[in-house]
């Protein structure tokens, strides 16, 4: 187990790396070097779906957009979790329920707290 | 395995689980009734759970005991790291409480941020496993990301929290990198498997990848508490954040950091000594001259006391390189006599508010030896105890370091160590010659609350008064280096 000899595993992964990176500098390279340049005020211009680019990308939006993504997130996760858990709760047994139960527990709590602290409400 | 789980297994983590279920319960009651005053209600309750967890941490078996299938340890180190954490963190809610009213930052989630940042320093110091270890790190963190940018209105405070958002997930990153090596080499994430294995495969240097691993691992943790070249957060964000932050910032975090990296290094990497010692040889070296140099031309207070912090923990470190048992005891004894000074000194910067605002700049202590002599004085006292003149508690846990490095010949080190507190002494003393000697400011407001003046008190009496019976406190931290050297 412990020896070096199973970092010769990853040899090809670095070759892979090596040979990637290689790539993409000589196509950069390539293009900087032998390529023809003429900008002009069109060619400069952000691309966006074929329209006139409408105005600057970095607008501010509204914070409760992300405030919504992440407490969806929350949800989501928690979904995720519970079906391993349901699919095996034959095998984990009292353990494995009680478990689950103080996650939900500590998640409920959370989501009273947003609750009141307004989160949920457009307005 | 499922089977073994009784609740009398759960016995050593009675305090994190009290602390755990009383800080839900507490977020709830305050969202339920959140109303003007809640912030002074929560304040206590939260100071009351951490007496209590106290009480419980005494009702347990210091033995060495492990939880939760090996994951988790009791002894008598995490005991007392626990103790000290516990306190310090008692200390900055008391500090906090009026402060923040008067800042205008009243709002109830303050104490339970530091109760749960409380909850993960007490895992990370009883850690036995990576990733409880982490687990404990980042609940640590998380909570102090958004307590260093609790005055959100404020530009400088959302910096420091951005700040110290990022690169504590930088370091964080590092730790798990290095974990992930170490775990690929030695096929272990318990700290007693991962030591096992080092120690089978021969004595002396680590293989490299292993190497790797404890470097980025050790990294990670220098970050936490701001060794050079770690330290770039520190200043931004003692700046940044509200007065009552830094002062927590300035007080317990850095005690559980150092908590779990003796841990590791100790119970973990213990046959790669002389390798780690290097690395920790550098910090220390490192940490003391920034410290004690940056710190000089600082003007504003609350910075100057993060480079004092970075020098001070410069100290803590030569106990960690001279890595005897006499020096892990006085890295040890370092950090609860650096807690204790430090509260009090905060103490007084929290006072710092003239005419409702809370003032920042060294100079603006001009004249406090005139207006407010009593303050004056406590702050000259804790100022020659942090410059490590006798016969202070500051001059004592600076003696334990350096003869515990002189006795395993680190003689450079205690060199720098001496001239770096000469050099430090600078910035203290002209503190001193602030208060007293310059064209006296306008008073300060007096409206110091009861907190503030009981931290002073207790702090400059701890300092004063150490030296009458030293052998108790250094006999907690002999007994507490002896539990976490002892190879498991």
């Amino acid at each position: 187990m412990v020896s070096d000899s199973f970092l010769m595993d990853y040899l090809p992964i670095l070759v892979f790396l090596v040979v990637a990176g290689g790539m993409a500098v000589l196509m950069i390279a390539a293009s900087l070097i032998v390529g023809l340049r003429r900008p002009d005020k069109d060619k400069l211009a952000a691309y966006e779906c074929g329209f006139d680019a409408f105005s600057d990308a970095r607008s501010k939006f509204d914070v409760r957009f992300y405030l919504v993504a992440i407490l969806f997130i929350i949800f989501d996760l928690e979904i995720a979790f519970l079906f391993p858990w349901a699919v095996t709760l034959g095998d984990i047994g009292l353990f494995g329920f009680w478990s689950m139960m103080v996650f939900l527990g500590v998640l409920t709590v959370g989501f009273i707290y947003e609750w009141k602290k307004g989160a949920l409400e457009w307005e | 395995m499922n089977d073994s789980l009784s609740l009398s297994a759960l016995t050593p983590l009675l305090p994190e689980i009290f602390l755990a279920v009383a800080g839900l319960a507490l977020l709830v009651v305050g969202v339920v009734r959140e109303q003007r005053h809640g912030l002074c209600a929560m304040c206590r309750a939260v100071a009351f759970c951490f007496v209590l967890a106290c009480v419980f941490m005494l009702g347990l078996d210091w033995h060495r005991t492990v939880a939760l299938n090996g994951m988790f340890v009791m002894d008598q180190f995490a005991g007392v790291m626990k103790f000290m954490i516990l306190g310090g963190l008692l200390i900055s809610v008391v500090l906090g409480e009026k402060y923040l009213a008067q800042e205008g930052l009243a709002r109830f989630e303050y104490p339970l941020l530091i109760l749960f940042a409380g909850l993960g320093m007490m895992v990370m110091v009883s850690a036995n496993h990576m990733l409880v270890a982490y687990m404990g790190l980042e609940l640590q963190s998380l909570s102090l990301y958004v307590l260093a940018a609790f005055r959100r209105g404020h530009g400088k405070s959302s910096e420091a929290g951005i700040k110290y958002f990022l690169l504590g997930a930088l370091a964080s990153g590092f730790l798990l990198f290095g974990m992930s090596l170490i775990y690929g080499y030695t096929g272990a994430l318990s700290f007693d498997g991962i030591s096992h294995v080092l120690r089978a495969s021969g004595e002396g240097a680590l293989a490299l990848p292993a190497l790797v691993g404890m470097v980025f691992i050790i990294i990670g943790i220098a970050f936490k508490i701001s060794a050079v070249p770690f330290h770039m957060w520190t200043p931004d964000v003692y700046e940044g954040a509200a007065g009552s932050v830094t002062a927590l910032f300035a007080i317990v975090p850095k005690v559980a950091a150092m908590g779990l990296l003796l841990r590791i290094l100790f119970a973990v990497f213990e046959p790669a000594q002389d390798q780690w010692q290097q690395i920790m040889w550098l910090l220390s070296m490192g940490s003391m001259l920034v410290g004690a140099f940056g710190a000089l031309a600082q003007t504003n207070i609350k910075r100057l006391m993060a480079y004092s912090s970075i020098n001070h923990m410069g100290y803590a470190l030569i106990g960690v390189v001279a890595a005897s048992q006499t020096g892990v005891a006085g890295v040890i004894f370092y950090m609860m006599v650096y807690m204790l000074m430090a509260a009090g000194v905060f103490a007084v910067v929290l006072m710092m508010r003239r005419g409702g605002i809370a003032l920042r700049e060294t100079t603006d202590l001009a004249g406090l030896g005139l207006r407010n002599p009593a303050i004056a004085y406590a702050m000259a006292i804790l100022m020659f105890s942090m410059a490590g003149i006798p016969p202070m508690a500051g001059f004592f846990c600076k003696m334990f370091v350096f003869q515990a490095a002189i006795a395993e010949g680190f003689y450079v080190l205690s060199v720098v160590g001496v001239l770096t507190t000469a050099v430090a002494a600078f910035y203290y003393l002209r503190i001193i010659k602030i208060m007293f000697f310059d064209k006296p400011a306008e008073a300060l407001d007096q409206d110091f609350g009861f907190g503030r003046r009981a931290v002073l008190l207790g702090s400059v009496l701890f300092v004063v008064l150490f030296i009458l019976n030293p052998d108790v406190l250094i006999e907690i931290s002999r007994s507490a280096a002896a539990a976490v050297m002892v190879a498991p």
